[in-house]
Order: C-alpha cells, then structure tokens, then sequence
C-alpha cells in the first residue's frame, strides 16, 4: 500500500467513525436516537468546543500547566531513578537490604497516593509533580538496575584487559548501558509523567487538562469532557513524536533502532 | 639471558584449575598444565570442545587463579590481570555504543593520552586492519570479520607484550578465516610479540604457528603432545596448506587428537543423556 492511499484509508476510519457518531446523535432510529446527546454530545459540538477553547486561548494556560508538571516528573524521577538504579546495582548488599520496601512501594497503586501528596503540597503543580514522579522514577529505576547488571561479561572482561580501572568500567561500561536501557523506556516513562500530572489534575487542581476534564463532567458538560480527551490525546502524540525523535539520536549505536529507522 | 629473545613470556608450571559446582563438587578443568611461551613464539592450543582450552588462557590473562601450580609472565609470577597482555575474545567484546575509532582509542585513552593523539592512533591501526574508512560504524553496522578486525586493533594498538587469543575467528565464515589469519600473521610479522593462540581447528594452528600443543578431553584436561611447527615464514595460510610438511604434520597430530576428540564427543553425549 503506498503511502497516499494508508493515509486515505487511515482517514476514512476517522471520517467513518465520526459521521456514525454524529449520525446516531442527531437522527432517529425507529422513532428514538440511539446514542442520546446528553451523555454522547456530539462531533459538531465537541469541534465547536476544541475550536472555542483554542480561539479563546483558554486551553493554552492548562496545557503549558500540565506540560510544566509532565516535565517536571520525568526530570525528577528519572534523575532519582537513575541514581538509585545505578547505586543498588553496584552494591548488592544495599539493593538486598531496600528489596522488599521497593516491591512494596512499586506494588502500591499511585492513584491512592495522590490524597496524601495534596495534603502535604497543596493544590498547586508539586502535588502534581509528586504523583507523576512516584510512576516515572520506579520504571526508570528498574531499567537502570537492570542495564547495569545486564552488561555482558565478555565486554567488562574486555575493559579490564584493556586496562580500565573500576571508575574507568563505570564510565565507559556500566553507564552507557544503564542509560540505554533508560533511553530504551523512554516512551513508558514520560508517558507516565503525563499520566501523573493529569490524574492528580482530576483528582484536585485549580488548573491543568486533567481540570478541565473533571470540571466539565461536574457541569453534565459532555462535549467539553470529549474535547478535552481530544486535546490531551493529540498533547501526548505530539510528545511522544518528539521522544522518538530524541531516541533516534541517542541510541544510534543500537541495532533496533537502525531496524526502525529503515 | 639478557637478550629479550631469549626470555620466557609466559610460563604455566603445573597449574590446575578447578571451580567450585553445586555445592561441595570440584570440576577440576585443567590438571597440571605445564607450558611455556618464549617472547616473539606463537603458539596454538588446539584440543577438543569443552575441553579448558580458553580456562588456560585466562588463567595467562589473570582473569583466572589456579587452585596449584603457578603462572609467571617475563619471569615474574603473574598477580591479578596480567598488565602485559592484550586479549581477544572469541565473543563480541567490543562496546556497543562506541564508534569504531572510539573502541580503538579508548586503549590509549584509559592511559591518560590525549584525546586527539589516541583519535589518530586509532585511525592508524583501523587503517593497519583495512578498515580505514568505517571509523564513524557503531558495531551493529560492521560484519562479523570486520568486528574482529577492529577487536585485533583495539588489542595492538596498546602495544601488548603478549596475545592471547580465545578462538577469534571461530564465529567467522571459512573465507573470512583465511582472511583474517594472514592479517593476523603479517601484523605480527612486522612485531614479534609472544601469541597464545586457541583454537579447534588443527589446520588453522599448523598453518599460524610455531609451535602446536594438545588438550586432552576435559575433566582433568592435560597438555599431551607440543609440536614444532618449522614451515617457513612469510606464511600464506591457502598456500601453506599445499605443502608436504603440512600434510604430515597434520597426520601426526591429528592421530593423537583424534582419540580426544572422540572421547570429548562421547563424554558430552553421555553428560546430555545424564541430564
């Protein structure tokens, strides 16, 4: 299939879904609508909101604030993630000692969390921030953990004849590869800090996406809860096109990321 | 004795290695190995597979400590890794998120050299193995010989007195091997240094070296037999194997190494079948 014509078919799937949206909205089947407006809205409205929001240059102030929180999370859990990550891995003995505390904590569904960090943080973007870094720092954490204690044995062997000392192994060996598994759950990680940010919006803001969501649910305003899940898909794409484009740089030297290049 | 000639790179005297296996059972790999390699001598270790050829080796690499006997490089007895020797692995040894020239420089560059200096060093022996041009490869982007090539580099370019080899071609196509032996023979050629040098290929270590040793089949592997190989160098590994010399030392040889190798054979059906 050449590309013009994936991209009519990927359009028609949208188009598709849509006019059966509005369709089943708006026009009666056998005397009642099928999909009443009240808990369905529709398309038309829904775009008239998105459009509203945009024109008005409301959405704007609640996107740099989720945005700001989402960075915010994965910069201070994956520093912290990072960190650990690569202190459990080099010693064994600290890593055996914190085991089970970190299985709980990972264990514990975030959500729950997201009351206390309110409490202790206020309504403002750290509470946010707080969530979004609980989610980032454990896979982060994980991945460094793992990319250090999966360095082959052959290569740190090979260090060693070359001469390197135990600093030179960590600089040249163990970090690259702790940090390739961290690039390599790139997508998962900041995907989660926006999970974080927007959840703990829903669950108590004064701004943000996740705001503007819960706020327009408690109105019965269902075309603002549907345009908002709109903006916040098209928000996460549009970072998400902006990680790959920073794992393609980062791991050039990894062969499944010249295989996806191709 | 003075002439550096004359000294003795590496010397294994009864040395045997044993690892510690499922709790209080000892497998002992290698038993009283005894051998010797002279400064600017190569020699092969051929035996048969499973058989301690590479335990050997890195008990000369210091990566292993014999359990009895000793180890002395250039008359000194070896304590930790052994500083004289540069290795090459049989398996991919080479950093993954370096660049070629990266990987070859970064011998010079855990000495303290210069960045710049080690960069052009580098690009020297990358030439010296015919990769001149593939400096800027990640090696995902190299073949398997080409790999091993800028392996063999990453090794010279330190200058080590001794080369210990751990079957580097084994991985590689037959052409390839022919390849890479006559480059590795012309590199050494043009310096001396002592090679150690394992592999399970009989007409590979006849063809390279000076001297050929035998394993026996593990456990309690044994060095049986030490052949001096007097073919004479320049060597082409192709044309060398045309020679009558060649054919008769390899039907010696391999009369001896036939019976290890049947007996490893049997010996690791037998392991299968247990487990």
């Amino acid at each position: 299939m050449s590309r013009l014509t994936l991209l009519f078919w990927q359009l028609m799937v949208a188009v598709v879904a849509l006019s059966l949206w509005q369709f089943f909205t708006t026009v009666p089947v056998f005397g009642r609508l099928l999909l009443p407006p009240f808990f369905f809205s529709n398309p038309i409205d829904v775009g008239s909101q998105i459009v509203k929001w945009f024109a008005t240059g409301v959405i704007w102030k609640h996107l740099v604030i989720t945005l700001w929180e989402s960075v915010l999370a994965f910069v201070i859990g994956s520093v912290g993630g990072v960190l650990v990550g690569f202190w459990f891995a080099r010693q064994p003995r600290v890593a055996a000692v914190f085991d089970p505390y970190v299985k709980m904590v990972n264990a514990l569904p975030r959500v729950v969390l997201a009351p206390i960090f309110t409490l202790w943080l206020g309504l403002g973007i750290w509470s946010k921030v707080a969530l979004g870094v609980t989610l980032v720092f454990f896979i982060v954490f994980f991945n460094v953990y793992q990319g250090v204690k999966e360095v082959s044995n052959t290569v740190l062997d090979n260090g060693r004849m070359l001469g390197m000392s135990e600093r030179q192994l960590t600089r040249h060996v163990y970090w690259p590869s702790a940090l390739s598994w961290m690039f390599s759950s790139l997508h998962t990680s900041v995907g989660f800090a926006v999970v974080g940010a927007v959840v703990g919006e829903y669950l108590g803001s004064a701004a943000g996406l996740g705001y503007l969501i819960q706020q327009a649910e408690g109105v019965f305003d269902v075309a603002a809860v549907f345009a908002g899940m709109f903006v916040l898909s098209a928000f996460v794409i549009l970072i998400d096109v902006g990680v790959t484009l920073v794992e393609r740089r980062l791991l050039v030297w990894r062969p499944a990321a010249a295989e996806g290049r191709g | 004795m003075a002439d550096t000639a004359e000294l003795v790179a590496v010397a294994l005297d009864d040395a045997t290695v044993a690892f510690r296996v499922a709790g209080d059972r000892v497998y002992t790999a290698v038993e009283r190995a005894s051998l010797s390699v002279a400064h600017g001598e190569f020699v092969a270790i051929v035996g048969p597979t499973g058989c301690g050829k590479s335990t050997l080796l890195n008990v000369a690499a210091g990566l292993l400590k014999p359990v009895a006997g000793s180890v002395r490089i250039f008359d000194r007895p070896l304590a930790g890794l052994n500083r004289d020797a540069g290795y090459l692995f049989q398996a991919d040894a080479l950093f993954p998120w370096k660049t070629a020239i990266d990987n070859v420089a970064i011998g010079l560059e855990i000495t303290g050299a210069p960045r710049g200096m080690a960069l052009e060093r580098a690009q020297g022996w990358l030439k010296a193995v015919g990769l001149g041009a593939f400096a800027g490869r990640y090696p995902h982007m190299l073949s398997g010989g080409q790999r091993k090539r800028v392996g063999l580099a990453q090794v010279l370019i330190r200058d080590p007195k001794i080369l210990l080899m751990d079957e580097p071609f084994g991985p590689l196509d037959a052409q390839t091997r022919q390849i890479m032996g006559n480059l590795l023979l012309e590199l050494w050629n043009a310096d001396r240094k002592a090679v150690l040098f394992v592999t399970h290929d009989l007409e590979e270590a006849i063809a390279l070296a000076d001297r050929v040793v035998i394993m026996s089949a593990g456990p309690g592997a044994r060095i049986i037999g030490d052949w001096k190989v007097t073919l004479p160098r320049p060597r082409d590994i192709a044309e060398v194997r045309m020679e009558k010399q060649f054919h008769e030392l390899h039907r010696e040889i391999w009369s001896v190494l036939k019976d290890e190798v049947m007996k490893g054979y049997a010996q690791s059906s037998q392991a299968a079948e247990a487990s």
